[in-house]
């Protein structure tokens, strides 16, 4: 299926009306942008509602309903408060690193919005590096909260800082890796091929269903998973644990500076599970997606539809899980995520060498992301088991244990 | 355009309008790297200029470089840079003066590697404009059949490097 972009078809249309090239192209983008960023920006005020109607129910309560039909507009009074507040610049505070921060947050978050396709030939820009575009911007993310924890003046901002340099740069590995599996199963890095390799015809007919999320699960839940903590969710939202470190890296922010890393972390969360869509659940696939006229439209509403369903389930997490600890985290990204995801990339390295049909060599990566799983789970519950048993013993009282040998940390073998 | 005074002012294209702007920002970061009084200024606009650099990329019409540009150099070493920064107390909050009393000396050998720079520049005969550049997923593939087939190598000898380095950083953070 040949799709024309919304870009090539309005600024064809442009010329016709007598614009020199450049001046139309210039337009179309302008315009795209600008409608990209307010929609980004807007859908923040909704997305935050979702977040505290879901946490609210999870939590038995019944969430904000007084402002505006069932609260819709508590953000809106909220964003109006945090404009009113003081803008307060700490003592000695580095200007320069303090004031940019929050822009640099928003930007890198803004950015990924380009390359997401919406419908089909609805996407900003089809880059043709765009899975690679979108793990080059989550740097700008980092550089953002490093300046912020160092701008701030504030030991505790830098020392939080340094836990989110260490967070965001352990789980940008797996997400790599997990994108990386897709790659190389579509042959593109370009989002609306990845995309349009997701269809499934049957007889002639779109019937949109061949989700690479079906053929790989394991990179998916990687995906999924690492993406939390890029995002900074619950259950790794320890660098910002409101009740413990007040608010991690930007404590000594307020008013709308505080607004636009909020607004950031958010809009991260919506986009990260906008890129899972579209690399695992079809993006705008669905059924009926090929059909003339009403096709975009449907698309649009796929992909709206999985997008929001994906934010809901993050903030599902958010509500039913604990946090975990820094060690815990560390030990998560590098000692199971990244050997898991390895194992996977060379498992599906070899099957797709293979001299087999497609369709055998993806029950092929079906079952090897089954067994690698399989596999990490069961040595998973092993390390587990023994983690408790070591636990136990370690709070036995010593003075009890007598005579028998314990080694000077409390653990007795 | 005619100025007044008869002098012929070429009027940039869009691109090169475009251009100009990119490669001022990248000469005037670098610039700010070189004179900033403060350390980590100097390494903010260091990730300035490496932005910059991807700009001009991607007027080359060399977008996975531009993008790797990105994700290794602002992702990775301009956070390195700051880290080193950070972790080194003396300098995070001093304010050092950008001369020391070697400035005679390294001004001497940039104007020399720069007039080097600039001869080779004018001697290279530069592919004439209007040739035609195929950037699309082929020319990814390309570069990496390169990697694993002519420069293999090289790419096996890097890889082993990036282990030894690893391998020495777990020794030298491990506890004793």
């Amino acid at each position: 299926m040949q799709v024309t972009q919304w870009s090539e078809a309005l600024s064809g249309w442009l010329m016709g009306l007598g614009l020199p090239g450049w001046a139309a192209i210039f337009l179309v983008y302008a315009v795209g942008s600008f409608i990209l960023i307010n929609y980004g920006m807007l859908s923040v005020l909704l997305l935050i509602w979702i977040t505290r109607k879901a946490i609210s129910r999870i939590q038995d309560r019944i969430g904000p309903n007084r402002v505006g039909k069932y609260g819709l507009l508590q953000t809106v009074a909220d964003a109006a408060k945090l404009l009113s507040k003081e803008d307060i610049t700490p003592y000695e505070a580095d200007k320069i690193a303090y004031n940019l921060s929050p822009i640099l947050a928003v930007f890198g978050v803004l950015m990924l919005l380009a390359v997401i396709p919406f419908a089909p030939g609805l996407t900003g820009v089809d880059l043709n590096v765009a899975a690679l575009y979108v793990v080059a911007l989550g740097s700008i993310g980092i550089m953002a909260a490093l300046m912020a924890g160092w701008g701030s003046n504030n030991k505790y901002a830098l020392l939080a800082g340094f836990r989110v340099v260490a967070q965001l740069l352990s789980y940008e590995i797996p997400l790599v890796l997990a994108i990386l599996t897709v790659v190389l199963l579509t042959g593109s890095m370009r989002f609306g091929q990845i995309v349009e390799m997701q269809s499934l015809h049957v007889a002639g007919f779109n019937l949109g269903l061949g989700w690479l999320g079906i053929v790989m699960p394991g990179a998916l839940i990687v995906f999924f998973v690492s993406s939390l903590a890029e995002a900074e969710l619950t259950p790794f939202d320890l660098l910002e644990a409101e009740s413990e470190l007040i608010a991690g890296f930007h404590i000594e922010y307020s008013g709308m500076k505080f607004a636009m890393f909020f607004l950031a972390q958010f809009l991260n969360a919506w986009i990260l599970g906008a890129v899972a869509v579209t690399l695992f659940l079809g993006g705008w696939q669905g059924p009926g997606v090929g059909l003339p006229v009403i096709g975009p439209i449907l698309g649009l509403g796929y992909f709206m539809i999985k997008v929001y369903g994906v934010y809901v389930l993050q903030q599902w997490i958010r509500g039913t899980f604990p946090r975990i600890r820094i060690d815990q985290m560390m030990y998560f990204a590098w000692k199971v995520l990244v050997p898991l995801m390895i194992g996977l990339i060379v498992a599906q390295a070899i099957i797709q060498k293979l001299p087999t049909p497609v369709a055998i060599q993806y029950v092929l990566i079906f079952i090897a992301n089954v067994g690698v799983m399989a596999v990490v789970a069961y040595v998973l519950q092993k390390y587990f088991r023994e983690e408790q048993i070591r636990t136990k013993r370690s709070f036995e009282p010593t003075s009890l244990i007598g005579g028998m040998q314990v080694s000077e940390k409390g653990t007795m073998y | 355009m005619q100025l007044p005074l008869g002098i012929e002012v070429p009027i940039p294209t869009f691109e090169q309008f475009v251009f100009i702007q990119v490669a001022l920002l990248t000469a005037v970061a670098a610039l700010a790297v070189v004179i900033s009084r403060n350390l980590f200024h100097s390494a903010l606009a260091l990730t300035l200029t490496f932005f910059g650099v991807a700009g001009v990329y991607i007027f080359l019409e060399a977008e996975f470089l531009a993008v790797s540009q990105v994700l290794v150099y602002v992702g990775a070493i301009a956070m390195l840079i700051a880290f080193a920064i950070m972790l080194t107390r003396s300098m995070m909050f001093g304010r050092t003066s950008p001369l020391n009393n070697q400035w005679g000396k390294s001004s001497l050998f940039a104007i020399l590697f720069f007039s080097a720079l600039l001869a080779f520049a004018r001697a290279t005969p530069w592919p004439a404009a209007g040739e035609e550049v195929v950037a699309d997923e082929a020319l990814i593939g390309q570069l990496g059949r390169e990697f694993v087939t002519t420069y293999v190598i090289a790419f096996e000898v890097l890889g082993l490097l990036l282990l030894v380095a690893l391998v020495g950083a777990v020794m030298l953070a491990r506890d004793r």
